[in-house]
């Protein structure tokens, strides 16, 4: 074991390179995509930074996950954020104007600060600490592994992560419907001119009533039709107008 | 190399997507921030996973995957409808619960 780990502190000098390659794409797509003006470009460094992270993925003994996070994040999530800003409308770009004075310089400080606290964190944590590697865990293979830890084993079940995949189902469920539920609209069908004829004829006045202000003093819409004994008609006038939102 | 630099490049990718959430008005950018978070925090428990030699930490990384999916489901519907009814995707905009 002492020299399993001992073997697997190192990494490879091919993972060096990787990282050294990928890590500053992974953080120059990612700030790029805070600062990217239009928002299709920011989703599409996002896809980039994702694809960095599953190589990531993939040289750190987890092919699942890299193979979950390119079919899962770039190829579900990620279409279907640049499907909903082609629906809510690309061109609406957002206002520069400051709502807050100070927002943005309080924002970079507060994100300087956490890296700080990160960083440093991190750094007096595990600089010295080696990594056991994950050849034994992954002998079987690294799906089978993660099943075994999922599912549990023949006999021994009671320390797997069963439970909470079970959870994770009823979780997906709840939110396919509530996204259906949210996004729903009442589809108001457009009655054709036959059944507004009907209707109309069902009703009490098969004729159009007089418009407003006839043989009134006023023409205004709000002043009802007068009859020729000098009551209003009823209905004839605009009912009040509010002022609505739209 | 060491891993922990996995680690500083996770934290770095948290504090972008941090400083995206706290800067960016339009919804949908914020949200892929926060997904741009939620990475940053995955690719760290794979790097815990290969420290510490157990597959924990990658089966915790596939569970905030499929969480996230699901976030990212529901969020986007409140955005579309939201945006359906306002017309306008900036967060700015939906002030509704503020007192």
């Amino acid at each position: 074991m002492d020299v399993l780990a001992q073997a697997s502190t190192q990494t490879t000098t091919v993972e060096a390179v990787i990282f050294w390659v990928l890590a500053p794409v992974a953080l120059g797509s990612a700030i790029a995509m805070v600062f990217a003006r239009s928002a299709v470009h920011a989703a599409l460094l996002l896809v980039l930074d994702f694809f960095c992270l599953a190589v990531f993925y993939a040289v750190q003994d987890a092919p699942f996950l890299a193979a979950v996070q390119v079919i899962v994040y770039t190829g579900a999530i990620m279409i279907l954020f640049l499907f909903v800003l082609m629906l809510i409308g690309v061109d609406a770009h957002e206002s520069l104007r400051e709502t807050l004075r100070g927002h943005r310089i309080a924002s970079l400080v507060v994100g300087l600060g956490l890296a700080g606290v990160l960083i440093g964190a991190i750094g007096r944590a595990t600089l010295d600490a080696g990594a056991l590697g994950l050849e034994e865990a992954n002998s079987g293979g690294n799906v089978l592994g993660i099943a075994k830890h999922l599912f549990g084993e023949a006999g021994r079940n009671q320390d797997s992560y069963f439970l909470a995949f079970e959870l994770t189902s009823a979780l997906l469920i709840t939110a396919a419907i509530g996204a259906m539920v949210l996004t729903h609209v009442e589809n108001k069908k457009v009655p054709s001119q036959r059944e507004q004829v009907i209707a109309r004829f069902k009703g009490t006045h098969p004729t159009p009533l007089s418009g407003p202000g006839v043989y009134a003093e006023t023409h205004a819409e709000q002043e009802p039709a007068l009859l020729p004994g000098g009551e209003p008609l009823p209905g004839s006038a605009q009912p009040r107008v509010t002022g609505g939102d739209e | 190399m060491n891993p922990a630099y996995y680690l500083f490049l996770a934290a770095m990718l948290f504090t972008v997507g941090t400083v995206g959430v706290l800067v960016r008005r339009n919804a949908i950018v914020v949200f892929m921030c926060v997904e741009l978070m939620l990475n940053a925090v995955n690719l760290t428990l794979v790097t815990f996973s290969r420290i510490n030699g157990r597959l924990d930490g990658q089966v915790l990384a596939f569970f905030v995957m499929v969480v996230a999916a699901a976030e990212v489901v529901v969020g986007l519907a409140i955005i579309v409808s939201i945006f359906r009814t306002r017309r306008s995707a900036s967060v700015d905009d939906a002030s509704l619960l503020k007192w």
